[in-house]
């Protein structure tokens, strides 16, 4: 299985670096302040305005979401975006039944490739969406993720 | 298949109603037992290999879409976080200068894990990982772990990790005493207890594969291989006894002590069934 | 486990993978403990990348960020490049991570 193994010589030669001590001096950069009024928004629409000063969005086959269709778990559900549309400036995640739908936001720099990936919360079946934001342009892809409840009741 | 289990059963019951502990010609050696329950599951699910066994529910056919999700989140899964908890644990020496490495016949980079449960004559008792992790602790002055989580967790998680791959290779028990344990631990999988009075086999067994709502029902073989295991659910590590406790409690029975004799049994006999799989330590499930 | 991020960047061709999985409750706010208080939001709000000591990445997160949260992006790099992460959460700790591209 060479995903184990990888994952052992990984481990092994200690190519996995952790923390860093405060030796390192990295300058702490305070970019725009966390977005309060995009992350607080209630529905996907207005947190996208919020985020990108418009919310007019045009359905792209040019990103791919990687979604499953039905979550085996709602507290860590794996999303991947990706998208060859030229010089993207972000890619923001919004699962749609949220309390509050923005869930991320990647703002990339020239250089980026278009690809985010992270694990996110559902609280239940929901549209996610993958907003990227490209040549000034905003586009989206969207996926229906099922979230059931467990089975056992425990 | 089932009917064999069934007799074994049977047998086994109607030899603890008489108070029995040696073995006599009417029950089926452990040996047989596995060679019967690997046989069931063999036929149950004719495409599974043995080996992919280790991956639980994810080997199973009908849970294909589950088994993708499960191996996006298996390419950095959460428990690497308990693994490094375990390393700086398993390598920071105890007050006294000792290490966990001190208590162990077993050199870490060979495996250990792979060694546990086993049957100790002398103690006569059986000994897991977990129990001897915490044995080392307080025979070098140290306060022992919690049973369930936390540290005895990434230990046992970074144990398990550095012996994946090593193949369990228990020797059959064939003292009274091993015998006896194990006998124990064969029939606490499969009386019905609880509420819901249902065995481990009625979920492990006859209904693996199936699903409870809309979880996918996960056959027993190779379940001792990939513990401890970072549910979800959880949001954290747990040990084995751990999870057999939620699943007492789960058909509304009350839970034993994780490490008490009625679970260390149960875990003998599993892993006897699951004897010559290799350790696939730990796990991530949902 | 405090303050502990581990990362992996692997170089195949001239693009670069970055994972990171970063040790943080990520607390919604909405859970309550045993006593049945709500526990506080307590999560990473800002996460920085940077390659060879340049900013190329800035996210924000919400609660909705998984428990021990899961970051990968790519970039067009090469092995040896370094790649390091900042991570803020919103009580201001900082979690920082190094790596060099293999």
């Amino acid at each position: 299985m060479n995903r184990r193994s990888f994952l052992q010589n990984a481990f092994r030669t200690g190519a996995l670096a952790s923390l860093v001590t405060a030796g390192l001096a990295l300058p702490k950069q305070v970019w725009a302040a966390w977005n309060q009024k995009a992350f607080k928004s209630k529905s996907y629409t207005d947190a996208v305005g919020e985020l990108y000063g418009n919310n007019a969005l045009a359905d792209s086959d040019n990103i791919i979401l990687k979604a499953p269709d039905i979550a085996e778990n709602g507290a860590v559900v794996p999303i991947t975006v990706e998208s060859e549309l030229p010089n993207i400036e972000s890619i923001s995640i919004l699962v749609e039944a949220n309390p509050s739908p923005l869930a991320a936001e990647f703002k990339l720099a020239p250089g980026m490739r278009g690809y985010a990936s992270t694990r996110l919360k559902m609280g239940k079946t929901s549209n996610v969406h993958a907003v990227v934001k490209a040549d000034g342009k905003l586009y989206k892809a969207t996926k229906e993720v099922k979230v059931t409840i467990g089975g056992c009741g425990g | 298949m089932k009917k064999l289990i069934i007799l074994a059963c049977t047998a086994l019951l109607a030899g603890c109603v008489t108070q029995k502990a040696a073995p006599d010609a009417a029950q089926p050696s452990p040996e047989q037992d596995r060679q019967s329950f690997v046989g069931y599951f063999q036929q149950r699910f004719p495409d599974v290999q043995l080996a992919d066994y280790a991956d639980g529910a994810y080997a199973l056919p009908v849970n294909a879409a589950a088994r993708e999700e499960w191996q996006t989140i298996e390419e950095f899964p959460p428990y690497e976080l308990a693994i490094g908890e375990g390393e700086s644990l398993w390598n920071t020496p105890f007050k006294n200068g000792k290490t966990y490495q001190d208590c162990f016949p077993y050199k870490l980079e060979d495996g250990i894990k792979q060694h546990y449960p086993q049957w100790s004559e002398e103690r006569k008792m059986v000994l897991t990982l977990e129990l001897a992790l915490n044995e080392c602790r307080e025979a070098n002055g140290e306060k022992p772990l919690g049973w369930k989580k936390g540290k005895i967790a990434s230990l046992s998680a970074y144990v398990g990790y550095m012996s994946r791959g090593k193949v369990q290779n228990m020797p059959a028990p064939n003292s009274s005493g091993a015998l006896a344990a194990y006998a124990a631990g064969r029939q606490h999988y499969y009386a019905k207890r609880g509420q819901l009075n249902m065995s481990c086999a009625d979920c492990h067994v006859y209904n693996s594969g199936m699903r409870v709502r809309s979880e996918v029902l996960s056959p027993s073989l190779g379940h001792t291989t990939h513990f401890p295991v970072y549910r979800s659910k959880w949001g954290e590590m747990g040990t084995l006894h751990r999870r057999f406790g939620g699943c007492n409690e789960q058909v509304r029975a009350k839970a034993f002590k994780p490490q008490g004799a009625e679970y260390r049994n149960l875990e003998y006999f599993l892993a006897y069934m699951n004897n010559g799989m290799a350790i696939n330590s730990p796990g991530a499930r949902k | 486990m405090a303050n502990q991020i581990r990362i992996r960047a692997k170089a195949t061709g001239n693009v670069v993978e970055v994972k990171a999985l970063i040790n943080h409750p990520m607390d919604t706010g909405q859970a309550k403990d045993k006593s049945g208080n709500l526990i506080p939001e307590y999560f990473i709000q800002t996460v920085e990348a940077k390659v060879n000591g340049q900013t190329m990445m800035n996210a924000q997160w919400s609660v909705a960020v998984s428990k021990n949260p899961y970051l990968a992006f790519q970039y067009n790099g090469k092995k040896g490049d370094t790649v390091d992460l900042v991570c803020v959460d919103n009580k201001g700790e900082t979690y920082e991570g190094s790596v060099k591209v293999r």
